[in-house]
């Protein structure tokens, strides 16, 4: 069956509405995606039918909300070829899963005098957890160059590789330039020196299948939202030994194993890291989001975002005084420029005022901005739903703010 | 001789903006406004005179003059640089107290809300806002 966006199209409500008088076009999406269809009604059938607390009550809607949780577990553990299952810890996000790597890892693992290594291309939830964990530890904070290509210099990650290393953290994906970094080589590169890897993968897991054992990182780490699901959920995959091994992070209930005033003992993996009530609502969704990719085709969604991608840079560049950043020949469905002559912030305006929905400013990675010496960029970003007739729309909007500012 | 109060500048830029029916012509007037703002001077672009929580830079300084708020400011995009000249044209060489007390519910009438959002990162609340406290600091 051949790849029809205007057939997947019909699968997003949202994408039938107006913005400013004029259909919507949503050019946003390594901010987040829109929802399918399936995904809005898993969301209400569960709070309609199934809702309950989970692996608590003996009762009926109990035990089926809580299969139906750790199904979602399982479908995630295939999807990712992660080993186990409990090696699946659900968070609100990326950035959460970060966050309990940067907390509980660095409390295991990290100290004084020790390095961290990050790259010059990281979203600011790669970079301020880790300036924190360093900071509480006495540890100091190491950053791969970028080349003005926007890819990684490798080379300046094994100058940076040593016996205090404890930690590298890099995205598979720049959210702001769309390379996408040879994750595989880094994480080797780390292993010989017996480094673990943790992998920021919230701008790769819309766009490509990810095999964690395959690319054997440490941890890795996505958000549903950014691929079809809901907002406030996201993943920690983690090596069973080393998520053994770390302390747990947050207190609470079904994170515990038995209680007492003088002694609390922790439960095992998964449940360790999931203190509270999870968000049993948005797993589901994020669930069906995942089938939803699957049965798309992740490979019939690359190959047609990186139509759509060649086709905007092909047009972009006939415009005049036009620069791009991110210029790797590895690159995801992301297309960042500017106007020499035009602020980002004025190109923004005018395209939202067309219905046109871009990002510009920074896109939460000030270091790749000032790196460029630019105040920030207009990025547009593909989602399988998109279409080149969208992009001519968009070069007509980009027309109209040259003729404005130009 | 009798200056405008900000009640009448604000219906004068209310009657002007009645004038455009698309948003186009609306869009190139404050850009035109932003043209025509009086330069700033170069030692009031600097670091501590920024307004924060804007994606484009703004510089605001303010003077006092007659016991009048005078406001020059600039900016590096050019809707933003149009909006903060709107500003000034109606809260510029006023009394601190009326300029501590205007309500700028013209920004409404001129079709402009959707700049007040918080969520628009133009920074015109936090524009205003500055102004405001520039006024308190020089009525002192």
């Amino acid at each position: 069956m051949s790849f029809s966006p205007d057939q997947l199209r019909k699968q997003f409500p949202i994408l039938e509405r107006e913005v400013n008088n004029r259909p919507l076009i949503y050019f946003d999406n390594a901010a987040t995606t829109q929802k399918p269809r399936v995904v809005l009604d898993r969301l209400m059938h569960y709070y309609e039918q199934e809702n309950s607390n989970i692996h608590r009550g003996a009762h009926f809607l109990s035990s089926q909300a809580t299969e139906a949780y750790e199904q979602a577990r399982k479908t995630i553990q295939q999807h990712i070829n992660a080993r186990h299952s409990h090696e699946v810890i659900f968070t609100r996000g990326t950035t959460e899963a970060i966050n309990l790597v940067a907390d509980s890892f660095c409390q295991r693992y990290l100290k004084a005098g020790d390095e961290i290594i990050i790259s010059a291309m990281e979203h600011h939830a790669n970079i301020v957890p880790w300036q924190m964990a360093c900071e509480r530890h006495q540890a100091t904070l190491k950053v791969v160059p970028m080349r003005p290509d926007g890819t990684l210099d490798m080379t300046g990650l094994e100058a940076l590789l040593n016996r205090r290393t404890k930690l590298v953290a890099i995205t598979h994906v720049s959210n702001a330039l769309g390379t996408i970094n040879p994750v595989k080589a880094i994480i080797s590169m780390a292993h010989q020196q017996n480094v673990p890897v943790l992998i920021d993968g919230a701008q790769a897991t819309p766009h490509m299948a990810v095999d964690v054992t395959d690319l054997d990182c440490d941890f890795y780490c996505f958000s549903g939202h950014k691929m079809y699901g809901p907002m406030g959920v996201g993943v920690l995959y983690g090596k069973e030994a080393i998520l053994n091994d770390m302390p747990p992070w947050q207190g609470g209930g079904e994170m515990i194993s038995s209680v007492s005033f003088s002694k609390t003992t922790y439960n095992e993996l998964p449940f360790k890291f999931e203190a509270g009530t999870p968000n049993v609502a948005d797993v589901l969704g994020m669930e069906t989001a995942i089938l939803f990719l699957q049965e798309t085709g992740l490979d019939r969604i690359a190959a047609h975002e990186k139509e759509l991608v060649d086709y905007a840079i092909n047009r972009l560049r006939q415009t005049d005084n036009i620069r791009f950043f991110g210029e790797a020949s590895e690159r995801s469905a992301v297309v960042s420029f500017i106007f020499n002559d035009i602020h980002p912030y004025d190109t923004g305006t005018i395209l939202d005022k067309m219905g046109i929905a871009v990002r510009t400013g920074h896109h939460c990675a000030q270091p790749i901005m000032t790196y460029f010496n630019i105040p920030g960029t207009v990025r547009v970003s593909f989602a399988a739903y998109n279409t080149k007739k969208e992009i001519d729309v968009l070069m007509n909007g980009l027309s109209t703010v040259r003729d404005m500012f130009g | 001789m009798r200056m405008t109060s900000i009640k009448e500048k604000e219906q004068a830029v209310v009657e002007e903006f009645e004038l455009f029916d698309d948003w186009m012509d609306k869009y190139n007037h404050i850009i035109e406004m932003g043209k025509a703002l009086p330069v700033i001077d170069d030692q009031y672009k600097q670091e501590k005179y920024l307004i924060k929580g804007c994606q484009a830079q703004v510089w605001l300084h303010a003077e006092q003059k007659d016991g009048r708020v005078h406001f020059t400011a600039d900016s590096d995009a050019l809707i933003t640089k149009g909006i903060v000249a709107l500003l000034i044209r109606v809260l510029s060489d006023q009394k601190p107290d009326d300029i501590i007390d205007a309500d700028m519910s013209f920004i409404d009438e001129i079709g402009l809300k959707e700049h007040l959002s918080q969520t628009r990162s133009n920074g015109l609340v936090n524009m205003i806002k500055q102004m405001k406290l520039y006024a308190l600091a020089i009525k002192g």
